[in-house]
């Protein structure tokens, strides 16, 4: 473990930017929602956006994952503009987020909802005339990627509601992994789970990263973003407040930061990132 | 931490909901068979097949509405005004009967696209859009019929209440067909990425639409293609009573529910197989048949009728609140 976080230490300030986004605006109404926000995501880190109700926290990862359209400001992926008009265009550059408490369909498998939207069929007369779908290679593919990311989940073929709320999000955002070939987002991925379950979301999320997916984590559970970010992404009145560094940073500071009660230009050098 | 995940994980979920239909069909034919002579014989199987197939082609199209967490009541009315366009147009403007058989199953469909775009467009619920069109087919039927039933109908629209015979018994074309169109729905539904998608919008719209799949389009084709298993049903009740009648659906609107709910399809979407409708709808029929053969008055077909549905209804409820947390 600790040799996974000197070497994620050790490569963030070198990391290529995956993607990036500059002066973002978004009004709703007169309400401004995003304020000329700026991001950035590094490869092989997890970011966790932090901020309070209001700071423009949703709206800017709206725009990232494609469900909302920025009035201004541009996203820049790998170093080329894109525009996204929904959240299908994110996800066909790579790009999944996992929503908090929409991810999955209760009554269908654990194979069937990895591969929603994206089935498989049969190769032949059965998969082009019949349209018959290949449940048995969706099925040892979802094994193959759940034993990867060491999801403990023994079978594929029950249905998600048998599974604990924790095993369920594990589900959601192992299929955002699966498919993504860019950037995860989490929105609130251990919101209303108990301790060992978001324990176990949480080791999921460092194994997603540890296998080369950069994560954006969208979270106000202050012990969990300073449990495995690398850096943090404070939101505050619509703009990017401050990015902290959590080894360095204390969580009072990083909440005073937050909720303005500790402006960015008296925040020490060495606890920005 | 594995050991309590893996007691939560593996509930042992008996299905109520699939077995009950069967375990209500067996307790029926027992006690029919128990209480008259003529229950247990093939041709009186067969009828109550032949009875049932109206009722159990609006039940694919039901099935295949609830499914998506809707409910279709305008099922029997559209049903009648199907065959009383397919019969007039033959009767009064001469029609050849192919032409007027598919004016009625196009009819039939755009209902369906008629409800489905309400549904999906307008984002009405679709208990009160079917309350309308209910109404409004029911309306259409009788000005159009002038509430008259049309008689002279061609012979190709009663072709699939002819029989031909199986081991001495008399089967009819249109059981046939009711069975063949119950096991393509069955094999789509199962086995290809579209019938999974109509699970999925009505297990959860929202997820659906996440992941690339457009809900209201799943919807609306749900909506016209349940229309279209009403248009054929249309061609059943014709064939059945060698007329087009403009009362007809009154029943069967109540009883196709009753068949989808019965089968164990779950009026909250997205879980039941349509097999289990047929299996509904051949317990309403084995119901009616019965009591029929006992000499039961018909109000009481009627109330029994009302029992099931909400016993069935009662069952799902349950066993959701079982079964999720």
């Amino acid at each position: 473990m600790s040799a996974v976080l000197k070497l994620a230490e050790r490569q963030v300030p070198l990391a290529p930017i995956v993607i990036q986004a500059r002066g973002l605006v978004k009004r709703y109404g007169q309400v401004t929602a995003l304020d000329g926000a700026d991001f950035e995501l590094r490869a092989g880190e997890i970011l966790a956006v932090i901020g309070d109700n209001g700071a423009g926290k949703s709206s800017l990862i709206k725009c990232l994952s494609g469900a909302t359209i920025p009035d201004q400001g541009e996203i820049i992926l790998d170093g080329k503009p894109i525009h996204f008009r929904s959240p299908i265009d994110a996800r066909r550059v790579g790009i999944e987020t996992v929503y908090q408490d929409l991810a999955v369909a209760p009554a269908m498998t654990i194979a069937e909802n990895l591969f929603l939207g994206r089935e498989l069929r049969r190769p032949g007369f059965l998969g082009t005339v019949l349209r018959m779908l290949d449940k048995k290679k969706m099925l040892e593919q979802s094994v193959a990627r759940m034993n990867e990311l060491k999801v403990g989940i023994r079978s594929m073929t029950q249905a998600v509601e048998t599974l604990s709320g924790g095993q369920r999000q594990c589900v959601a955002v192992a299929r955002a992994a699966a498919f993504a070939e860019h950037v995860v987002i989490l929105d609130e991925p251990t919101a209303a789970l108990g301790v060992k379950e978001g324990n176990m979301v949480l080791e999921l999320i460092r194994r997603v990263r540890d296998r080369g997916l950069p994560v954006i984590l969208i979270s106000h559970n202050m012990p969990h973003v300073f449990e495995i970010a690398d850096r943090i992404h404070v939101a505050r009145l619509g703009k990017r407040g401050a990015v902290l560094n959590p080894k360095k940073i204390s969580m009072s500071d990083t909440v005073a930061v937050m909720t303005g009660a500790m402006a960015p230009e008296d925040i020490p050098a060495e606890c920005l990132a | 931490m594995s050991t309590a995940l893996a007691t939560k994980a593996t509930p042992v979920a008996i299905p109520w909901g699939q077995l009950g239909p069967f375990i209500a069909l067996l307790i029926a034919c027992a006690i029919f068979g128990a209480t008259t002579d003529r229950f247990f014989s093939g041709d009186n199987f067969s009828l109550i097949l032949q009875q049932v197939a109206v009722v159990g082609v609006i039940a694919i199209g039901q099935t295949l509405i609830i499914l998506t967490a809707g409910i279709d009541l305008s099922c029997g009315m559209v049903m009648a005004l199907g065959s009383i366009v397919m019969t007039k147009l033959a009767a009064d403007w001469g029609l050849p009967a192919p032409l007027a058989i598919l004016a009625g199953v196009g009819v039939t469909a755009l209902f369906g696209l008629f409800n489905g775009l309400l549904v999906t467009r307008v984002k009405l619920p679709p208990f009160i859009v079917t309350l309308g069109t209910f109404n409004i087919a029911f309306a259409i039927t009788q000005l159009y019929s002038g509430a008259q039933t049309v008689t002279e109908v061609p012979e190709m629209m009663t072709w699939l209440g002819n029989t031909f015979a199986l081991g001495g018994t008399r089967i009819a074309f249109g059981t046939v067909l009711m069975i063949l169109l119950y096991l393509g729905v069955w094999f789509w539904l199962r086995e290809t990425a579209a019938g999974r998608h109509v699970y999925a919008v009505g297990n959860n719209p929202e997820a659906t639409r996440l992941v690339g799949i457009p809900p209201d389009r799943v919807l609306l084709g749900v909506y016209v293609l349940a229309g279209v298993f009403y248009g054929i049903a249309s061609l059943l009740a014709v064939a059945r009573t060698g007329v087009g009648d403009p009362n007809a659906g009154q029943t069967e609107n109540l009883d196709a529910i009753t068949a989808v709910v019965l089968g164990g399809t779950s009026l909250f979407g997205g879980r039941g197989v349509v097999l289990g409708s047929l299996i509904g709808a051949v317990v309403v029929g084995v119901l009616r048949n019965g009591l029929t053969l006992m000499g039961v008055s018909s109000v009481y077909q009627v109330l029994i009728t009302g029992i099931l549905v909400i016993v069935a209804v009662a069952i799902d409820q349950l066993s959701r609140k079982g079964g999720s947390r």
